[in-house]
């Protein structure tokens, strides 16, 4: 193929059945055709008996193209949409241990107020901060708190949805959907 | 009344048509078997090996167009069919492969012959599961039937823990419809985009067709053939393609790519459309991608949304199932000559004559082959194996019937000349089928004769004989600095002695002028037998363009002054 050289971030929404060894069927996909999942978010959906995935990748539009089709030809999943270009509503989860002292304690506080983030547990020497929010924010304070020694971070991977009416089943799931991403560029 | 899940799975196979299964019992399956022995109806076929389960299933589903179904027990029996699976799916075949599991309280344990089947098989099936509840096991039938034989069909395995198998009973209720809520098949394609495909075939002044596996699962041949001559467009068949079009047709280029005929690569060099129906522009076809018909608009139409705009993009691609978007677009494309282009073609078949065989006095295996098809009169299958014997069989033999051709493309397996050639002959008894084989790989599955002669299969052996590794041996000379290792047989064993020994007949050939005689007295005798023809052994595979370059880099032969 002729990948371009443009590579960016798409965010991959997927409605999957909530069987076990889903999560195993996607992940095999992405390894064994060398896509890389920049972060991967599952749960429970509106809907009894269906998960739902948000997949952030890096691509160009090829290969994110690529990364759609072939989720949406594995058994379990239900439908696919790349939500990149639409209005979207994005969040993360992030917990943060980070190193204090007397002299330092102070300082952070006032960092973690002006995110509007949460402290959750303070020790003598440590405390953990939660923070949602869009990735970039969740960026900015780590690196505001990297300064003083980030002992642990955990993060949750982004979970997005697409703002309006819409709840990822535009094309209905019946079994004979018809056109399923025809791929055409005429 | 209540069944057991053996008794379960063989009503299902029943209501899925399923009459004839391949397989080899063990512990975690055996309760299955038991069912069956009380299942007259169905037809179980014992290999000796489970691969050739699987293989057989493979060259039955491709003889019949109906499912291939094979059966082994849990563990070494569920990973000896793995082969057979992993090619089914490289070539897009319809098969269930019913394994056998250890208990369900011992999963997970490390117990005597347990293998994570369904872990194992996850990226070499178009889905498989893991029945753990008896009340589950016709829905997980009748689901796997359907996934198999449906869309880009492919191998689906459904693994039935022994204790699912024979234990609690319920009561056996055929599920009314699938429980596949993310299973889509494409139909017909979007109008607009037919619309424009017409276009482009009405603009083209040379156009070309390449018809791929896709066209004779969908049973596409008929208008696949109809749009050919409508528009009088030359017609290319991939590997997998092959007998889609009759080989006598004036249109039918034959295969094209790393081995293809010369004359057909420079025409799609040349080609200002590229018209690929059920296929999938893969590396043998196309070499160097960059290079591949540089002068070409694509149409592409695939079942497989995720195969358009994979290797090529297409001008026009479509998704859908390949009868009914030819259904759209015949009606579209106005009738066309391309005289020029078709007298073009002729020329540079008459320049680049690939399909013919230059004369010599020793034995050569093209030669073998022609004559071969010539008795036979491209009439019953070939079945082949994988290597030098299969490309000069894809290159010289000859077809009247669509899907008469069965050769393992994708995966590229050796061996699978024995097993899916009983498989052919299994389901359809009513032709012969010639086994195109390598010494190599026919030593691979040789055991499974043994399954031919209890089956009576009417299968006829031909082992183009050059006792090596003969593509091997050709890349080692071409590439390695001819630092030959590993690709020659010092002793192979005597066919016609092994032919004796397992109570058929065996022929060996040694000189041009035993070969019709041959082929004709194991046309003549019933049941299999095995023709050992003893070809030149050192004789090169060509035309040959070299994995990664194009047809400018082609190794041609033979050239015309052989032929002259």
């Amino acid at each position: 193929m002729v990948p371009s050289n443009h590579t960016e971030q798409h965010t991959l929404i997927a409605l999957v059945e909530d069987k076990p060894g889903v999560l195993t069927r996607v992940a095999s996909m992405f390894r064994r055709r060398g896509f890389n999942i920049a972060s991967l978010a599952v749960g429970n959906s509106e809907q009894p008996g269906l998960s739902r995935m948000t997949f952030v990748v890096n691509g160009d539009d090829y290969t994110v193209s690529q990364v759609a089709k072939q989720l949406d030809k594995l058994i379990d999943v239900i439908e696919v949409s790349d939500i990149t270009s639409e209005s979207t509503v994005t969040r993360e989860l992030a917990l943060i241990k980070v190193k204090t002292n007397q002299m330092t304690r102070g300082e952070i506080i006032q960092i973690v107020n002006l995110f509007r983030a949460n402290i959750i547990d303070v020790g003598s020497e440590s405390m953990v901060i939660e923070i949602t929010g869009e990735e970039d924010k969740i960026n900015a304070l780590h690196n505001l708190l990297s300064s003083f020694g980030v002992i642990e971070m955990l993060r949750t991977g982004v979970v997005a949805m697409v703002r309006g009416q819409t709840n990822g089943l535009a094309n209905g799931h019946s079994e004979q959907a018809g056109q399923v991403n025809s791929g055409s560029h005429s | 009344m209540e069944l057991t899940g053996a008794e379960i799975v063989c009503e299902s196979l029943l209501k899925e048509g399923a009459d004839v299964v391949f397989g080899l019992p063990g512990g975690a399956v055996l309760p299955l078997y038991g069912a069956l022995s009380v299942y007259p109806a169905i037809r179980h076929i014992l290999v000796r090996h489970e691969q050739a389960a699987a293989m057989a299933a493979d060259g039955y589903a491709r003889a019949t167009g109906k499912v291939g179904v094979c059966i082994a027990t849990s563990g070494p029996g569920a990973t000896n069919m793995v082969t057979g699976i992993a090619a089914a799916q490289m070539d897009s075949v319809a098969m269930v492969a019913i394994t056998g599991q250890v208990p369900r309280p011992a999963i997970g344990s490390d117990a005597f012959q347990e293998t994570d089947v369904t872990g194992v098989t996850l990226p070499i099936t178009k889905h498989n599961m893991l029945v753990m509840d008896v009340k589950d096991v016709a829905q997980a039938i009748h689901d796997a039937f359907h996934i198999a034989r449906t869309g880009r069909p492919g191998p689906v395995l459904v693994d039935i823990p022994r204790d699912v198998l024979l234990g609690e009973k319920t009561e056996f209720v055929w599920p009314s419809t699938t429980k596949l809520p993310g299973y889509k098949i494409p139909w017909e394609a979007p109008e607009a985009q037919v619309a424009s495909a017409a276009e482009l075939i009405n603009q083209a002044e040379r156009p070309i067709i390449m018809s791929g596996h896709g066209v004779l699962i969908s049973h596409a041949y008929g208008l696949m053939t109809e749009l050919a001559e409508k528009a009088q467009i030359p017609v290319i068949t991939t590997l997998l393609g092959i007998s889609a079009i009759p080989s006598s047709h004036e249109l039918n280029l034959g295969m094209s790519g790393m081995h293809g005929m010369a004359y057909a690569n420079l025409a799609i060099d040349e080609a200002d459309l590229i018209i690929g129906l059920g296929m999938r522009f893969d590396d043998r076809v196309t070499g160097r991608i960059s290079a591949f018909a540089p002068n070409a608009k694509f149409i592409h139409v695939d079942i497989d949304a995720s195969e358009v705009d994979k290797n090529i993009q297409a001008t026009v691609g479509m998704v859908g199932d390949m009868k009914a978007v030819l259904g759209q677009l015949l009606p579209k494309v106005e009738a066309n000559q391309h005289i020029d282009w078709l007298n073009h073609i002729n020329e540079l078949k008459a320049q680049h004559p690939s399909h013919l065989v230059r004369e010599s006095d020793e034995l050569l295996p093209q030669y073998v082959l022609q004559r071969l098809t010539e008795v036979t009169q491209g009439r019953g299958i070939v079945v082949t194996g994988v290597g030098m014997h299969q490309m000069w069989a894809a290159q010289h033999c000859r077809f009247t019937e669509p899907n008469t051709w069965i050769t393992s493309g994708g995966l590229g397996t050796m061996g699978f000349e024995v097993p899916a050639a009983l498989g052919a002959q299994v389901g359809r008894p009513d032709v012969t089928v010639w086994s195109v084989a390598g010494d190599g790989g026919f030593q691979m599955t040789m055991c499974d004769i043994a399954t031919a002669v209890e089956a009576h299969a009417d299968i006829k052996f031909a082992i183009l004989n050059n006792n090596s590794l003969g593509l091997v041996h050709q890349l080692q000379e071409l590439f390695f600095d001819k630092e030959y290792i590993a690709s020659q047989y010092t002793a192979n064993p005597d066919f016609v002695k092994i032919a004796e020994a397992y109570g058929i007949r065996g022929i060996r050939v040694t000189r041009k002028d035993q070969v019709v005689d041959a082929v004709r007295q194991a046309m003549e005798t019933a049941g299999p037998v095995i023709v050992d023809f003893m070809v030149k052994e050192d004789e090169g595979l060509f035309p040959f363009i070299p994995s990664g370059q194009s047809v400018k880099e082609m190794l041609e032969e033979p050239t015309l002054e052989e032929i002259t």
